[in-house]
């Protein structure tokens, strides 16, 4: 097209961009838009101010976010990353340039999804599916315990690691499910199913930290629908303290993380075991003790009763009659035979001053005649030969 | 639950799992805490309860997390790497 040559608008640059100002920055739509594409040239000054570019496959847009809008940033900016960015389109005069003016920004995707999880939320929600008193209290000490995740994630590691040091008598039985992408949702219904087949006493329901979209599978309809479905309780411990996941409202517990949930499904741990069975021993043992000593007290007052009537105190008590009429018969005794012994000595006495002995001894003397024996107490009985018997000896004499 | 113990057909203790050596143990501690049984039989629960704590002590020191894998609805052993 050839140009009009001797047309009387000219305008000013600054007309002009004015003008162009007043177009875009008129335009309601232009001033309320979200935005998306990859980070490129990303730059933090000093001021605070963040400046980068957004760009996709044909094009790319200026943006700035203001200091005070960048301090509640809660989104790590990196180059490269596919975000959403919320603002308003302006001029910037002096460079004959327009670009955003952004006070929002999140990942890619991030809005849509939790949009979808509010509408689902509302409605499961709606339906009592995460009603408190739908939630079932998680044993104390489970022998099985199921366990959904990844084979090859280190949640299992840390659950099965968390689990082999509080409460290694336990049972542990895995159903392997992809925890991330379009084949995780039926996978992992189909795993809660095949574990609750074997009975276990609680199930964890784990996966390790990710994005948003990584943990998406466990806001899928199904999968919360297989948890309430469950027999066994659940424990969900899905990414970290900050995500809530639609399986953490509808599980029995939530956990903030897969370690979190393997302690939440064992408060009672070896250590617990081991100073109960201590408690038990002691108690059994001062029981035994017990029954043993209450026996014994049994035994000693029956003995005791047993003496009592046993014939041994009658015995003891005739014994001691029997002891006492021998006292009393020989004290009656005594007196009579000290009757006697006096008598005795009187009549010893009397003897004894007939014995000749004692007359022999005052110089008399005996003679008896040899060939009779007579004693001579005559002069005339004496002849032949005689005896003469003094006090210390005999002799003989002739008449 | 006191007459537990002394009716069933006894399982020697190393037999026993730990679960179930330690509600036999219970029962055992309820019946010498409640009536009053023939001293006889008393001693015949403590030597029991005495063999069931051994048992539960070795199975608390022996014990290592047994970790199996479903493969469909057969279980199989888990060979666990960080082990």
């Amino acid at each position: 097209m050839q140009p009009n040559l001797f047309s009387s608008a000219h305008l000013t640059v600054s007309q002009l961009t004015f003008r162009i100002r007043k177009l875009l920055e008129g335009d309601l739509e232009l001033q309320d838009v979200w935005v998306e594409g990859e980070i490129s040239n990303l730059s933090r000054p000093a001021s605070g101010h963040i400046y980068f570019t957004l760009k996709d496959k044909n094009a790319s847009l200026r943006c700035v976010m203001w200091k005070t809008d960048a301090a509640r940033l809660r989104l790590a900016l990196q180059e490269g990353a596919a975000i959403e960015a919320h603002g308003r389109i302006a001029v910037y005069e002096p460079q004959g340039q327009y670009q955003l003016i952004v006070n929002l920004i999140q990942a890619r995707g991030e809005g849509e999804l939790y949009q979808e999880f509010l509408r689902l939320k509302a409605m499961l929600e709606a339906e009592g599916l995460f009603d408190i008193d739908r939630k079932r209290p998680t044993p104390e000490l489970p022998r099985l315990i199921g366990i959904v995740t990844s084979q090859t994630g280190a949640a299992l590691r840390d659950m099965l690691n968390t689990l082999r040091r509080r409460l290694p008598v336990a049972k542990v039985i895995l159903a392997a499910s992809p925890v991330q992408g379009v084949e995780a949702p039926p996978a992992l219904v189909n795993a809660l199913r095949s574990i609750n087949n074997q009975n276990p006493d609680v199930i964890l329901l784990a996966r390790g930290g990710g994005s948003i979209e990584d943990l998406w599978a466990f806001n899928d309809e199904r999968v919360v629908r297989a948890v309430v479905d469950s027999k066994a309780p659940v424990i969900c411990g899905v990414g970290h303290e900050t995500d809530f996941t639609l399986c953490d409202f509808a599980a029995d517990l939530r956990a903030p993380t897969p370690t979190a949930a393997a302690e939440l499904a064992t408060p009672i741990t070896i250590l617990d075991l081991g100073a109960e069975l201590l408690t038990v021993r002691a108690r059994l043992t001062d029981l035994v003790l017990n029954l043993l000593a209450e026996q014994k007290a049994v035994i000693l007052s029956l003995a005791a009763r047993l003496k009592y009537v046993s014939p041994e105190r009658s015995i003891q008590t005739a014994t001691q009659h029997l002891d006492e009429l021998a006292r009393r018969a020989f004290s009656a005794l005594g007196h009579r035979i000290q009757l006697q012994a006096a008598h005795v000595d009187g009549i010893s006495k009397r003897l004894g001053s007939l014995n000749p002995q004692g007359v022999l001894s005052r110089g008399y003397a005996i003679i008896t005649r040899k060939d009779d024996g007579l004693v001579v107490s005559k002069v005339a009985q004496a002849r032949g030969e005689m005896q003469v018997r003094v006090s210390d000896g005999e002799f003989e004499v002739k008449k | 639950m006191a007459k537990s113990s002394s009716k069933k057909s006894e399982k020697p203790a190393e037999d026993l799992s730990y679960e179930e050596a330690m509600v036999e143990l219970e029962g055992i501690v309820d019946s010498l805490e409640g009536e009053q049984s023939p001293l006889e039989d008393a001693m015949k629960l403590f030597e029991r309860g005495q063999a069931l704590v051994t048992r539960c002590s070795d199975l608390l020191e022996a014990a290592q997390l047994k970790v199996q894998k479903l493969a469909g609805e057969t279980l199989i052993p888990f060979e666990d790497e960080s082990e």
